[in-house]
């Protein structure tokens, strides 16, 4: 008997249809996955089920939990199954709890609230479950505040509030999307864990299909609010019958053709070179005139990079990366050390110096909705950095030299009238990639270009980076946590681990056969399809469970 | 927490010092002396020169300033020109109705505020959140003393509940006193609360939108719970800086008030010591003002304290 059971669910949000005639079911101790791009209604299904829908969503069909009728029951019965039979883990652990309450207390309500047992038991229990999910006592006591533990750390409290109660039914709504690779495999492993103790059943929320074909028994795989095809996971991710799963699958493996010979030294100085970079913060005020002693976020960092290459600068999430990626920009002052970027050094130049190193190097950010002013044209955000060049274009100028970059990253001239919102999140990177490569640049620094997007624009957005490596011969410095995007596109890999690069060599080398262990551990952890899906397949075929 | 408070109280200091600078400059420079004003404009030179001299007009502006703030630390404000009194004894009789009455219409308004806003924002578009921010709209929009005229003719000429204006002094008992401050307490509440309850509500709409709220929903908490326990303390930072800067204001922004009702507060007789160019008066009043904006900043600061820990550790 299934545990779980949504059978011709049907959603919309103020007259806008979002799910239709969804079916699924879950069996208890089953993990199920449910994959899709985002606003295919992945979160939605979530929601129905928990009923915390937005006031103005009205739902249909079917939807029975443990016997109940999730529809039809009233509030206060959904309230004492939410927290108790039903959990529900999110995708952003950074601001999923409360951030003026002690973790003990914020785990503790909800053992309370649920059993009414006294304040004593009620943490003794949290403390407990706690525990359980890799947060011993003298570490992180109760009284631990969220904002004195990492993202990772944070997510395990999550965790711990959903398990609590040992809940029947588990929902994991992209619990390790804002983790890095490693963090990611210990949660996973977690979740694990808890679904065989307990034969809880769980719903797997992602968009990473190497993640799900790592957990999940059975997919489900929506698309625009409809199921487009379910079954064993194994089965269905290597037969790819549906026209999208195989779309899907492919992006998410895809690699850019780059017909380029790998061998061929690059010859000439260096493009760029960073010599004994080191970055140090002041330590935390302890006292009136004490302070602890300066945080190395970058340490005596060296490399250099010829024109034309591609190189991955990879790590975990605090390595130092971002910081490094600043001070090669001339965004951040190094503490020592030198930059120099075409022979020419960087620090102790004042703004108007810099002009023309900055002209040579341009940035792409993670995310494509945050890094525009929303009341500007497309015109004047890809123009921006014209006022680099010593003489401004005049705008006959501006307006051909928008309309060349637009039409380099695959968007029409037409679109500099329009404004950001009218363009998804994939155009929107587009356009970023427009506003960095408008000065020709020689350098490209791009801070994790395509975590932000969804598989099938990823897909087009590396084949972007790809092909302008080959036409304008760019220099890309990516900076990702994610080794796919190292494998698609790059030559050589650099592994950053506690502010230095402990590991450098050709990407493939580097990937296949890591030798330092903080290499090992971010090769070890991150989830590879092919390789998961040989393993679900052969236990589908042998019939016994993983 | 210790490192933090240390550095509110330095930086009021700090305020306190400049403020002291600023406001004896600026009455250095306004037109008029004082002299000349106390004798008449017919007065004889000699009188006048003779005045200055006792006045200490005459010494250098340092020193005058030196002997100012080192007066005002043990508690010597100099003496009114115009009622020949310390002032010092002048502040601390108006202190006695305009303190009561600034922290009663505090009490007031935050008492009516805070549970209106928190209603408003659980309710967010319903019909009794449109009524209730409609009638803060108007409350913000109304001047007080129309409203104070409306409480007179309504609770004391009509029903004759309570006295239309004037101060027995608290000589008089501590209820008739109370009993006079009530109408223009709530006069100056209504307005204050009604910006308060907007406040409120936005803060607490805000809060409402984060993801740890759904945490807490997910847990299965009642919605009701949700917005006492966790909700109503996030949200409580920018209330607390408004509430700061209201009291400051309900200490010394009343005179209107204090007019309608004719209240003996410190309103009045910064205004009367004004019109009359008795400046002594009005540097120990607007000194004993700064001192109080600074004592309240680094009390709201406290507040924040207590109710973020992030800003316990912060450096």
């Amino acid at each position: 008997m299934s545990l779980l059971s949504i059978e011709n669910l049907s959603l919309d949000i103020g007259g806008t249809p979002i799910l239709k005639d969804i079916d699924l079911q879950i069996a208890p101790g089953e993990v199920l996955g449910l994959v899709g791009e985002s606003g295919s209604g992945k979160s939605m299904t979530a929601l129905t089920v928990m009923q915390l829908l937005p006031e103005a969503a009205r739902a249909r069909g079917r939807v029975t939990f443990d016997g109940i009728d999730i529809l039809a029951a009233p509030e206060d019965a959904m309230c004492r199954l939410r927290g108790d039979d039903l959990g529900m883990v999110f995708q952003e652990p950074m601001t999923a709890l409360n951030p003026v309450k002690p973790i003990g207390e914020q785990v503790a309500e909800g053992i309370r609230w649920h059993t009414g047992v006294s304040r004593a038991d009620a943490e003794a229990r949290a403390r407990a479950i706690l525990d359980r999910v890799g947060l011993p006592e003298a570490k992180f006591p109760l009284s631990r505040y969220p904002h004195e533990l990492s993202g990772g750390q944070r997510q395990r409290v999550v965790i711990a509030i959903a398990c609590a109660l040992k809940p029947k039914l588990l929902i994991a709504d992209e619990p390790t999307t804002a983790l890095d690779v490693v963090l990611q495999a210990q949660i996973l492993d977690l979740l694990r864990d808890l679904v065989g103790e307990n034969r809880m059943g769980l719903l797997l929320i992602s968009h990473d299909l190497a993640v799900v074909a790592e957990m999940a028994d059975r997919v489900t795989i929506l698309r625009h609010g409809a199921v487009m095809e379910s079954g064993p996971t194994g089965a269905v991710l290597s037969a790819r019958r549906h026209p999208y799963t195989r779309q899907l699958a492919e992006a998410s493996t895809h690699v850019p053709a780059r017909p380029r010979d790998p061998s061929a030294k690059p010859s000439g100085p260096p493009l760029l070179e960073v010599r004994d970079l080191t970055r140090d913060y002041p330590g935390r005020r302890t006292g009136l005139f004490q302070h602890e002693k300066p945080f190395r976020a970058v340490d005596g960092v060296s490399f250099s990079l010829p024109a034309g290459h591609t190189a991955a600068l990879v790590g975990r999430s605090g390595c130092g990366k971002s910081t490094l990626a600043r001070m090669i920009l001339a965004l951040d002052r190094p503490t020592a050390g030198s930059v120099s970027l075409m022979g020419e050094t960087l620090e102790g130049k004042s703004e108007a110096q810099l002009r023309g190193a900055r002209r040579n190097m341009q940035v792409v950010f993670q995310d494509p909705y945050g890094s525009f002013n929303p009341r500007h044209r497309v015109e004047r955000l890809v123009a921006e950095p014209l006022h680099l060049f010593d003489k401004r274009p005049d705008a006959g100028e501006r307006r051909e030299r928008v309309a060349q970059a637009l039409d380099d990253v695959g968007l029409a001239a037409a679109d500099m009238d329009k404004y950001p919102h009218e363009f998804s999140g994939g155009q929107r990177q587009r356009i970023s990639i427009a506003r960095a490569i408008i000065t020709r640049p020689k350098l490209i620094v791009a801070d994790e270009p395509v975590s932000a997007l969804d598989v099938s624009i990823r897909a087009q957005i590396l084949d972007l980076f790809a092909d302008l490596n080959q036409r304008l011969g760019l220099t890309y410095l990516f900076i990702t946590h994610d080794l796919t995007v190292a494998r698609a596109i790059t030559d050589e890999v650099m592994v950053m681990d506690e502010g230095r690069i402990v590991e450098r060599g050709p990407t493939s080398d580097v990937l296949r056969h890591p030798t330092t262990p903080a290499a090992q551990a971010l090769v070890g952890a991150a989830p590879d399809l092919e390789q998961a899906l040989a393993r679900r397949l052969s236990a589908e075929r042998s019939g016994s469970p993983l | 927490m210790i490192a933090y408070l240390i550095k509110r109280i330095a930086i009021g200091l700090v305020t306190l010092a400049v403020a002291s600078a600023v406001v004896f400059c600026v009455l250095e420079i306004v037109p008029g002396d004082p002299a000349l004003l106390m004798l008449g404009m017919n007065a004889e030179p000699e009188a006048l020169a003779a005045l200055r001299d006792e006045m200490g007009l005459n010494q250098p502006v340092l020193l005058r300033y030196v002997d100012w703030v080192s007066g005002m630390m043990v508690g010597d404000f100099g003496r009114s020109y115009t009622y020949s009194s310390p002032v010092i004894d002048l502040i601390a009789e108006r202190v006695l109705v305009s303190l009561p009455l600034a922290l009663m219409a505090l009490f007031l308004s935050t008492a009516i505020a805070l549970p209106v806003g928190i209603f408003s924002a659980a309710r967010r578009g319903k019909a009794a959140d449109t009524m209730v921010m409609g009638a803060a709209q108007v409350g913000v929009a109304i001047p007080n003393f129309w409203f104070a005229l409306l409480l007179i003719y309504l609770f004391a000429v009509w029903l004759r509940l309570v006295p239309a204006g004037g101060f027995p002094g608290w000589g008089a008992g501590v209820w008739p006193a109370v009993k006079a401050l009530i109408m223009p307490a709530v006069a100056l509440a209504l307005p204050q609360a009604a910006i308060l309850a907007r406040v409120t509500r936005s803060a607490m709409l805000e809060v409402l939108g984060e993801d740890y709220i759904r945490t807490a929903r997910a847990k299965g908490m009642p919605r009701r719970i949700v917005l006492w326990h966790h909700a109503l303390r996030n949200a409580l930072i920018p209330v607390l800086t408004i509430l700061g800067l209201q009291f400051a204001f309900l200490l010394a922004g009343t005179i209107i008030i204090e007019n309608v009702f004719y209240l003996p507060g410190l309103g009045r007789l910064v205004f009367q010591a004004i019109t009359q160019r008795d400046l002594i008066v009005v540097e120990g009043v607007m000194m004993l003002l700064v001192a109080t904006v600074v004592l309240v900043n680094i009390l709201v600061d406290i507040g924040y304290a207590i109710v973020d820990p992030r800003l316990r550790t912060r450096r």
